[in-house]
């Protein structure tokens, strides 16, 4: 599993399985090409749990180490040092699994498409071997080429199968990430330029972080490349100011792409920041920290109020994910620094750690979370075929196991303890009062409107006396095949949420490599000559 | 007395002997029309032979000379050699180019027989016309002298004006050509003029003479105000209005939309790929010839040119690719595509131009490898967009033999009816985009190395193309998607038949379709023959 083949064939499972359905299944199989998807993923969820089982927490950085060597590389483009390079540690293995995990059950449902299934089957794959790239690639050029293959496949996914926007909502999400992988590209030409042209990124990593002498990139292109990178992710996160293509994207996509979108695709960006935009830039990271707060604070409690605002159920539900991932930006932003024997240095390094601790459970949990509040809502609306939360009501009687699952998936996302979402939430506003208690009061109170819309949603959907909305003879309880999905999410959210060490003994080692390498590289900077200023947070 | 006798002589040796050898391609196309003429007059000989049998046969032959001359010319490092008394040069960046154009002769043939235009009874015609422009191409690719420069220019350009008008009977085809042929007129005109002023005041029409004799028609004070040097100024001008009109660079880009629009989408598609190709050959031509061996001599002058070229370039891109936002007409939306990628390539000239011309005075800055950069980038991009682009004009042509439209409109819910042809279109338009893993990518993605390089090291204009080309590659992309959004998105019209696409076709499509991705995943193979070609161009 740990060499260049074993690798590549968990990254290209789906694609061959694609490939299969391309030439070997007649369009009219339905059935079989569902049952096929859903083998293919689950095979390549196998590969990924093989992969966890081989993976050593001890070891924080990436791995397979070869003889001090890390990650696989084989040369790809040699004129431009171009290489096709993988690997994972902490960091990206719980994505790896995430994607994997998520996609498998999206597959499972993906009964509810009803049209061009082998199209979409081909396209799901596809999407999944984008995906899973990402997370594994160590290469920049490899991880673009990996961002950007996998917009094509979302995009025919959106734009084919959606719902009656689908067509804007589509090009929209399109537009947004491209604008993003533009400013991704020239930052890229920075580094390339400015670091010995090298697109490795643990080497881009040991210059941004002052370790190789003769090679550093200067405060401008830190902090340059650093907004860049930031808003190409940001994009993907996707928070405020950036958010806007989401709503759209998430309400038009069918259930199964939103689960992805919501549960995987919203994570690259994350993930971006925490592979490339920080260990590169710890600078340009420092010159951003309090705008990242600002940025993630707003995100909380704007996301928050435009969810209790919405009367469509799965817009909601798109909004609770702006809100959601806030916690992410702003549990890597708290990075607070302080002056000591004259240059600036971390302050709280361990409050920061489970900051960063915190934003990565964030990001694992909301995979499961989200993904399972859209499938909840995509069950109720193959039935009824509308989403108006006014509608609703009294489901409670009529679909009894489906009630319960659903509200224990809310409750998730709402953050009850006990449950995945508590965790992250707790751990990145704790973080956050190192940094500046009015923002952390300012953070911990969107967890009450976060109880608002969610309480005020499961009151409108679920309770109530009767079902008075249209299609009420068409309610039936949920099938075996769908309970299955909402079981195994709400299983995942309980584990996460009694067990975190689940995840936190496998990233909290990465994680700290990451927080200590970025403060050595603040301090390197520091003795070339940038100065750093500290901004008084309030 | 001898030396007439002698001379005649060496002249006919070094004809025989090394120049027609060099020109074997052009004298294999050139056989190739005399035998297209030929069958036609013994009557019943082209019924047993098909004249596009012929012509692929030909051109097939040509691709394999050029092929051979490229790898001669790699295997044995031989400099580049001026043939035909110095009018014409042979080396590797003139094979390189006179490769792709037989190349690309052949894949268009191909996609003639497919779509039956031109019919039987037409075919010698149209074909002696295609083969005619190729030749001028070529002459272009490998000009030396700025008579070629002309002939090769106008040679490529009056069988353009007639296969135009080849659709007999349509009105808009024979508007469009008559459009063609006004404006390809005035732009000769005008380019003609600006060659004799630049040879008269130059003395001399050779194209690597002329840098020794800009620099002291110039002077030491860079020609700036002096009568010389404004006229210089003028006819460099007047030159490259000429290439800007071939190029469709904005504002000489008028005929373009029309022209694609009236043709059909096979000479389109030769229009939108050979003319382009041969005309950068060309333009690169000139520009190595004002900068010349000696650049610190004018460093202005050619700066200026530059910087103008990239001035233009932006113009170009953007308005391109705006103005294709509203066409509803596939043909004209791929004529507004085809200038605003001219647009892109101008850029990695312009670039190249400033470079050459200012980057000496960067002290620890690598010129020559710079300067290739942007050749490089330039020969990669004209390969791809060969592919890219021919794929786009085939995909279209092949459906409007079925849907007898070329309206976006038309292809409504296409794509679902024929998966493959569609799903190449998907490959060709994505890469005209310029998303990984795709051949258009790197194209764009070099260039832009280039102009980053060259922004943060000489000249900060090129941060300017840098962002300007970045933005209009997002912009690019709504438009674009239009096709394959009608093609996957849209139900089909209410009279539409359905469309049924024969496996020929669909593999043809392929064939074209496949290199695009190639490209995007092994470009290794290819940009390293671009960059032996363009370090054999800037030594």
């Amino acid at each position: 599993m740990d060499s260049i083949l074993g690798l590549s064939l968990l990254i290209f499972m789906p694609t061959i399985g694609a490939l299969a359905l391309a030439l070997l299944f007649n369009s009219k199989a339905v059935e079989a090409m569902r049952v096929f998807t859903v083998v293919v993923t689950a095979i390549t969820f196998v590969l990924t749990l093989l992969l966890w089982s081989k993976f050593d927490a001890i070891d924080p950085g990436i791995q397979p180490a070869v003889d001090g060597v890390r990650g696989v590389s084989a040369e790809w483009i040699g004129s431009w040092n171009i290489h096709y390079r993988l690997g994972y540690d902490g960091i990206s293995l719980p994505l790896v699994v995430l994607t994997s995990f998520v996609s498998m059950l999206a597959a499972l449902a993906s009964w509810s498409i009803n049209k061009l299934h082998k199209g979409y089957f081909i396209l799901f794959l596809l999407l999944e071997t984008g995906m899973l790239g990402v997370f594994l690639a160590l290469d920049f050029f490899l991880f673009y080429v990996f961002w950007e293959v996998m917009l094509l496949p979302m995009y025919f996914l959106i734009g084919v199968w959606g719902g009656p926007r689908r067509e804007y909502a589509a090009i929209k999400f399109f537009l947004y990430t491209l604008a993003g992988s533009v400013l991704m590209l020239i930052a890229m030409l920075m580094f390339y330029f400015g670091g010995g042209n090298e697109f490795n990124i643990l080497r881009l990593t040991q210059i941004g972080q002052g370790n190789v002498p003769g090679l550093h990139f200067d405060e401008f292109t830190q902090i340059t490349a650093f907004i860049l990178l930031f808003i190409g992710f940001a994009i993907k996160v996707p928070c405020f100011p950036f958010h806007t293509w989401l709503p759209d994207a998430h309400v038009e996509a069918p259930t199964p792409i939103s689960m992805i979108l919501a549960g995987v695709l919203l994570k690259m960006g994350g993930y971006g920041i925490l592979r490339i935009a920080f260990p590169i830039c710890p600078v340009g990271a420092q010159y951003a920290a309090y705008t990242l707060v600002a940025i993630g604070v707003i995100s909380i409690i704007y996301g928050g109020f435009a969810a209790l605002a919405q009367t469509d159920f799965k817009r909601m539900v798109a909004y609770s994910s702006v809100s959601h991932m806030g916690y992410v930006i702003l549990g890597m932003g708290v990075w607070k620094i302080t002056a000591e024997n004259g240059i600036m240095v971390t302050a709280g390094r361990d409050y920061w750690l489970m900051g960063m601790n915190g934003a990565m459970f964030q990001m694992i949990a909301h995979g499961v979370s989200s993904a399972g509040m859209f499938f909840m809502v995509g069950v109720i609306y193959d039935r009824v075929h509308h989403r108006d939360l006014n509608q609703f009501g009294g489901l409670f009687g009529l679909m009894p196991l489906y009630s319960g699952l659903a509200a224990g998936i809310f409750f998730a996302g709402l953050g009850l303890p006990g449950l995945c979402g508590f965790i992250g939430e707790v751990f990145v506003v704790l973080s956050t009062w190192n940094f500046s208690p009015v923002l952390a009061i300012v953070a911990a109170s969107g967890v009450i409107i976060t109880a608002g819309y969610i309480l005020w949603t499961l009151q409108r959907v679920y309770l109530g006396a009767e079902y008075k909305g249209p299609h009420a003879e068409e309610i039936t309880p949920m099938n075996a095949r769908e309970a299955t999905i909402a079981i195994t999410l709400l299983v995942m959210a309980v584990v996460l949420g009694v067990y975190p060490n689940l995840m936190f003994d496998v990233m909290n080692g990465s994680m700290a490599e990451v927080v200590d390498g970025m403060d050595a590289g603040l301090r390197a900077a520091q003795q070339s000559g940038v100065s750093i200023t500290s901004v008084p947070a309030p | 007395m001898t030396s007439f006798g002698t001379l005649l002589n060496n002249l006919i040796n070094d004809t025989v002997q090394t120049s027609l050898c060099h020109f074997a391609p052009e004298l294999a196309l050139s056989a190739t029309i005399v035998l297209l003429l030929l069958l036609r007059l013994f009557g019943s000989a082209d019924r047993w032979i098909p004249p596009y049998f012929t012509t692929l046969a030909g051109a097939l032959v040509a691709l394999g000379l050029c092929g051979t001359q490229l790898l001669d010319l790699l295997n044995s490092s031989q400099e580049p050699e001026p043939f035909f008394t110095g009018l014409l040069v042979f080396d590797h960046f003139g094979a390189f180019v006179r490769g792709l154009l037989a190349l690309f002769l052949v894949l268009v043939v191909a996609l003639t027989v497919l779509t039956g235009i031109p019919d039987r009874e037409d075919g010698p015609d149209f074909y002696t016309l295609m083969l005619g422009s190729t030749i001028g191409m070529m002459i272009m690719a490998s000009a030396n002298h700025m008579l070629m420069f002309f002939v090769g220019i106008e040679m490529a350009s009056v069988p353009g004006y007639a296969m135009v008008a080849f659709l007999k009977g349509n009105r808009k085809s024979s508007e469009a050509a008559f459009k063609y042929v006004v404006y390809g007129a005035g732009a000769a005109g005008v380019m003609l003029y600006g060659i004799s002023l630049l040879t008269g005041i130059l003395g001399t029409a050779s194209l690597p003479e002329m840098a020794s004799h800009l620099a002291i028609v110039l002077g030491d004070a860079g020609g700036a105000g002096t009568a010389e040097g404004r006229t210089v100024l003028l006819a460099v001008l007047m030159v490259l209005i000429g290439l800007a009109f071939k190029l469709s660079l904005v504002p000489f880009h008028f005929w373009c939309p029309d022209v694609f629009e009236g043709a059909s989408a096979e000479v389109a598609a030769f229009l939108s790929v050979a003319s382009k190709g041969a005309a950068f050959a060309l333009l690169v031509r000139f520009c190595l010839a004002l900068v010349g061996n000696n650049p610190d001599a004018y460093p202005e002058f050619t700066t200026g040119i530059g910087l103008g070229l990239g001035a233009i370039a932006a113009v170009t891109v953007t308005f391109g690719n705006l103005a294709a936002y509203s066409q509803t007409n596939v043909k004209r939306l791929l004529a507004y595509s085809t200038i605003a990628h001219a647009g892109f390539m101008l850029m990695a000239v312009s670039a190249l131009m400033v470079v050459m011309s200012k980057g000496s005075s960067v002290k620890g800055f690598d010129v020559a490898e710079a300067s290739r950069m942007c050749v490089e980038g330039l020969l990669f991009y004209l390969f791809v967009y060969l592919f890219m682009n021919l794929g786009a004009f085939a995909v279209v042509a092949l459906l409007r033999n079925q849907t007898f439209s070329e309206e976006i409109d038309s292809f409504n819910g296409v794509g679902w009816q024929a998966p493959a042809l569609c799903s190449c279109m998907v490959l060709c338009i994505f890469s005209l985009v310029g998303l990984p893993p795709l051949g258009g990518f790197w194209g764009k993605l070099v260039i832009f190395m280039s102009l980053f390089n060259i922004a943060s090291n000489v000249h900060w204009f090129m941060w300017v193309l840098l962002v300007v080309g970045g933005a209009n590659t997002v912009f690019s992309l709504f438009y674009y998607i239009r096709i394959l959004k009608a093609m996957f998105m849209k139900e089909p019209l209410e009279d539409a038949r359905a469309v049924e696409v024969p496996p020929t076709i669909g593999n043809y499509a392929l064939l074209i379709a496949l290199p695009v991705l190639l490209l995007g995943l092994f470009p290794t193979w290819t940009t390293s023959l671009a960059h032996g070609v363009a370090t054999w161009l800037i030594p």
